[in-house]
């Protein structure tokens, strides 16, 4: 222990004095006779070889920001992509309030000293129940598309059934990860879409509901932006034959939309990346499951459920509700398994919907719409671009059909890129049926000029 | 002794609910207006919807300014205990440590928050080489050769791990064979959960008297039906398994995947590696080791590594660089692909967090980081073990790694007060402990990690702590009976969280159950 040894400002033991004392203490020369376990033939000879550290601070912020400077964010250029992560105001409240290191730098504290977390959470939950009528919601999962997955498997799980039918137009990227939770213990088989409507096929829906359907999912708004207005009549065709319908939602049109409960939803999931999550590169996402209180549902979640209970001074006190089916309280018989998911995502999404209230989310989705259906009128109006199909109501995404202009999406995107401008995204791999078609989306950040920009710049590419 | 000893209250606002701080007709926040030649050339929008598909009644919100708003969350966070404000070594297990503040300013720039992930590569050059270069960086700290970030967590990180194993012997046609993966008992509880959810039959072998994973057990669980192991080393006891290669090599000779649980890689950095023990592949949880805050359970990052044998079957898309243009893009092109457990890429914030991390350190140190934290780790020990009622599990094991198991058997035998009184007593000094995972097998139990971050006079304090929450147990039970006393709120009636008839999950459940407080309608 006589070799210069450096001191790390993150290490307060790494100072040789007080190294030496705890040695002292322990009654051992050095770290070394405490590593006695770890055998010679599985001990790393010699040092790792890692790139020199930047040990002061000064040095390592210019080379971490001097490599993300190379980025080109949405801010900085004009953005139309959407997709499943979205590109929506975050609100300096909610930056504020997430950032506050009681919240960012705690974990899994008790109901009394991280008292705030579970009361945060607890008005997190009871107001995105609100915003989805239903009684019981959870704490955020990874994302909308494991709440997707996990909702199905508690579909499963209810009706005793093994099979999903999936909505074709569902979201590709999301359909993948449903597939990892449903594998092996579900299968799953699509249903029809309607290109030109954009609306179910009830017909191939009905053709494909057999016995072993445990439920029927699809997505309001579609992957493609339309909105399904035949809630009510899956519901119906689901339920007769025994199966729940599971409509994953996205929770910015919930101040105008319907939510899936009103038109026979069992399961209401989704992602509340839109409600006041930066985009983080698509790591904003975080997911929510919905339900009735019927203790049917309740007891199938595999998520964290805080609950309110009374303290012996009539305090608000919180726990745990229904410890007993996570994998945290019994490893071999839980409901799936639980862990570190997005909570605090979930407080984001409190102060969000705490500030929207009702009037904010019913302004939002005001704007969104009427943004949405200008920018698909005056995109319909550049020659051989149309915006025409599917055709049904949108929210704020809608499919750009470029097959007449002669030129493929990806070569558009790099123009308009060259333009600055992020093109929507091109669905030719993801839905070839539509040819040389992309999902452009707009947000209530995008105003009525960049729409006019857009429109300007596509003009002058197609020209 | 601390110079703060018993000076400690925590904040108590009695903040009520937010529905009761709701007053009609307050805004906290105003979102732009279309502007008038939209609304010219498409009215007011809402008469596209569909008419079923028109909201009928608005939801019920909570109405507040933006001062009441700010106030409200403010007050709940002061009532809140993160890791920045106390000795949070009492969370073993977990790894809580200092989060770098440095790493919160690159995580909140707009170069990280604002990226679409459907942008074109040429627009995030930087973010992808942030994520190639901690690939590489991986590869040293693990021994193995490929990764994926997409897991957001440990128990997300052991769903890839199954979903792999899977993958694999799919494409041996041994999947139907191999139906059984073997974990143990001090592993993470998630090691056992998450094969089940992926279809598997879970063994879990039993510690053997020394408290590592019982060899005979072993020998006799592993069979040409195993898929893979599911191993921590070292486990929840802190206890090193010293045969670790041999039991890696045994499933090996059989066809199994060795797979290395390394959520808590806080003792091992630059000390042994997953290559080294014989493991195919691992993950780290990059908010415990590599020092991402925890943000009160998530989002966080499970990072898996993979031996080379293995790269073609992970998570799809992988960053990859072209050696022609030195350009870094996603590759999504990968037919064996085990598919996604993530959407997108994963959180890559945490990642660029855990990038600084090491690149703040370097060799020397992360190995610096780790004999430290096990040099903490056997010094609390050393002097918890003095204090009265408090033993450790398999005591014949004197060093342990980075955490440590105790019990208070002799206590509660002696006194009737176990871990879970501690643990409720432990928020009046401004602090926090957790028990252990479940099952208890070791009686009493607590799991006490104190990682690189600590001092020896926080250790100091914290000792100091359970001292006189022993000495209490033994000398003034009524100090231990009705506690906490100096904590945000006092006693919780947990009973109303089991029964369905009192549970409430939302204030919707809750007004439909009570009224005023707790009263039944």
């Amino acid at each position: 222990m006589t070799e210069k040894r450096r001191v790390y400002p993150y290490i307060p033991n790494s100072e040789p004095g007080v190294r030496e004392a705890m040695l002292r203490v322990i009654g051992v020369d050095s770290v070394d006779d405490l590593l006695g376990d770890i055998p010679d033939g599985i001990r790393m000879k010699g040092r790792m070889d890692l790139p020199e550290p930047f040990l002061a601070e000064a040095d390592l912020r210019r080379h971490v920001e001097g490599i993300m400077a190379r980025n080109i964010t949405a801010g900085e250029y004009l953005n139309f992509l959407g997709a499943g992560c979205y590109d929506h105001h975050v609100p300096a409240v909610v930056d504020e309030i997430v950032g506050r290191s009681e919240f960012l730098t705690a974990y899994a504290g008790e109901p009394y000293e991280d008292h705030g977390r579970f009361q945060v959470l607890f008005e997190y939950q009871s107001m995105m129940a609100e915003l989805l009528d239903f009684d019981i919601c959870n704490v955020p999962t990874y994302d909308g598309a494991q709440a997707a997955g996990t909702s199905l498997r508690m579909a499963s799980r209810i009706t005793g059934r093994k099979k999903a039918l999936l909505a074709g137009n569902m979201n590709p990227d999301r359909l993948q990860v449903v597939r990892t939770y449903l594998d092996p213990a579900m299968t799953a088989e699509a249903f029809g879409w309607d290109k030109n409507t954009g609306l179910l096929d009830l017909e191939d829906l009905v053709s494909k509901m057999t016995e072993d359907v445990a439920a029927v999912y699809f997505e309001n708004p579609s992957y493609l932006g339309t909105i399904e207005s035949q809630g009510e009549r899956i519901a119906r065709i689901a339920h007769e034959s025994g199966a729940l319908m599971v409509v994953f939602v996205d929770p910015s049109t919930l101040g105008v939309l319907e939510p899936p409960s009103r038109y026979g939803a069992d399961i209401a999931c989704g992602d509340i990346q839109p409600l006041g999550v930066h985009m983080n590169y698509g790591g904003g996402l975080g997911g929510f499951i919905c339900t009735k209180g019927d203790k049917r549902f309740v007891e199938e979640y595999p998520s964290r459920l805080f609950g309110i209970a009374p303290t012996n001074e009539k305090e608000w006190g919180f726990g745990d509700v229904a410890w007993e089916r996570t994998s945290f309280a019994d490893r071999e018989t839980a409901k799936e398994f639980v862990g570190t998911h997005a909570a605090l995502w979930g407080i984001a999404a409190a102060v969000h919907l705490a500030s929207m209230g009702p009037k904010g989310m019913a302004d939002l989705g005001r704007v969104i719409i009427q943004r949405c259906l200008y920018a698909r009128k005056v995109l319909g109006k550049i020659r051989g671009v149309s915006t025409g199909a599917p055709s049904g109501s949108c929210f704020k995404e809608f499919v750009v059909d470029f097959g007449k202009t002669g030129h493929d999406v990806g070569k558009i995107n790099e123009m308009l890129l060259s333009r600055g401008v992020f093109g929507g995204k091109d669905l030719s791999g993801e839905f070839p049926e539509l040819g040389q078609s992309a999902l452009y989306c707009v947000t209530e950040k995008t105003g009525k000029n960049d729409i006019d920009r857009l429109v300007e710049a596509l003009s002058d590419i197609l020209r | 002794m601390s110079l703060r000893k018993g000076a400690f209250h925590h904040m108590r606002w009695n903040e009520p609910i937010i529905y009761q701080l709701s007053k009609p007709g307050q805004r906290g926040l105003l979102v732009p207006e279309a502007e008038a030649g939209i609304e010219r050339l498409v009215g007011d929008g809402l008469s596209s919807i569909p008419e079923n598909m028109k909201r009928s009644a608005p939801p019920n919100l909570p109405e507040l300014a933006q001062p009441q708003v700010v106030r409200h969350f403010n007050r709940l966070s002061q009532e809140n205990l993160g890791a920045d404000s106390n000795i949070d070594i009492g969370q073993g297990t977990c790894t809580m440590k200092h989060n770098p503040k440095i790493n919160e300013t690159f995580a909140r720039s707009p170069k990280m928050t604002d990226l679409h992930p459907c942008q074109d590569p040429s627009t995030v050059q930087g973010i992808l080489e942030i994520l190639f270069r901690t690939e590489e960086l991986f590869r040293e700290i693990s021994g193995l050769d490929f990764c994926s970030f997409q897991p957001g967590g440990g128990t997300h990180g052991a769903l890839a791990l199954a979903t792999m194993v899977r993958a694999w012997h799919r494409d041996r046609g041994e999947d139907a064979q191999r139906n059984e993966i073997i974990t143990t008992l001090f592993s993470h509880p998630s090691d056992a959960a998450v094969p089940k959810v992926k279809g598997y039959k879970v063994i879990i072998l039993p510690p053997d008297e020394e408290g590592l994973p019982d060899l005979e057990a072993y020998r006799s669980a592993l069979s040409e039906r195993t898929a893979a192991l599911f191993f921590t080393n070292p486990e929840d006891t802190g206890i090193f398994n010293s045969r670790i290669a041999g039991f890696t090599n045994m499933a090996r000779q059989r066809g199994a995947l060795c797979c290395y649980d390394q959520a808590n890689a806080n003792g091992l950095l630059g000390i042994t590696r997953a290559r080294e023990a014989g493991f195919d592949m691992s993950f780290f949880n990059l908010h415990k080791t590599f020092s991402s805050p925890h943000g009160c359970g998530g989002p966080a990052t499970g990072l898996l590594m993979v031996d080379r044998r293995l790269e073609p079957y992970l998570p799809v898309p992988v960053v990859r660089r072209d050696e022609g243009t030195g350009r870094f893009h996603l590759d999504f092109d990968r037919p064996k692909s085990c598919g996604k457990v993530r959407a997108f890429y994963g959180v890559i914030p945490v990642v660029l967090r855990a990038y600084a991390w090491i690149m703040s350190l370097g060799a020397e140190g992360l190995e610096e980081a780790s004999r430290t934290a096990v040099l903490n780790n056997n010094y609390f020990m050393k002097k918890m073990l003095e204090v009265r009622g408090c033993s450790i599990s398999y005591p014949k094991h004197p060093a342990r790694i980075e955490q440590a198991r105790y019990s208070w058997e002799k206590m509660k035998e002696e006194t009737g007060f176990g871990t879970g009184d501690v643990q409720r007593r432990i928020p009046d000094f401004g602090t926090h402990y957790w028990t252990s995972h479940e099952p208890w097998v070791i009686p009493e139990p607590f799991t006490i990690e104190p990682s690189e971050s600590y001092s020896k006079e926080d250790l100091d304090e914290y000792l100091g702590i359970m001292k006189q929450i022993s000495r209490e147990c033994y000398e003034e039970p009524e100090v231990i009976g009705d506690a906490p006393h100096s904590s945000t709120v006092h006693l919780i009636d947990h009973e109303y969280l089991d029964d369905p008839d009192r549970w409430a999950i939302t204030w919707r459940e809750y007004t439909k159950k009570y009224t005023g407080y707790f009263q039944r309608r």
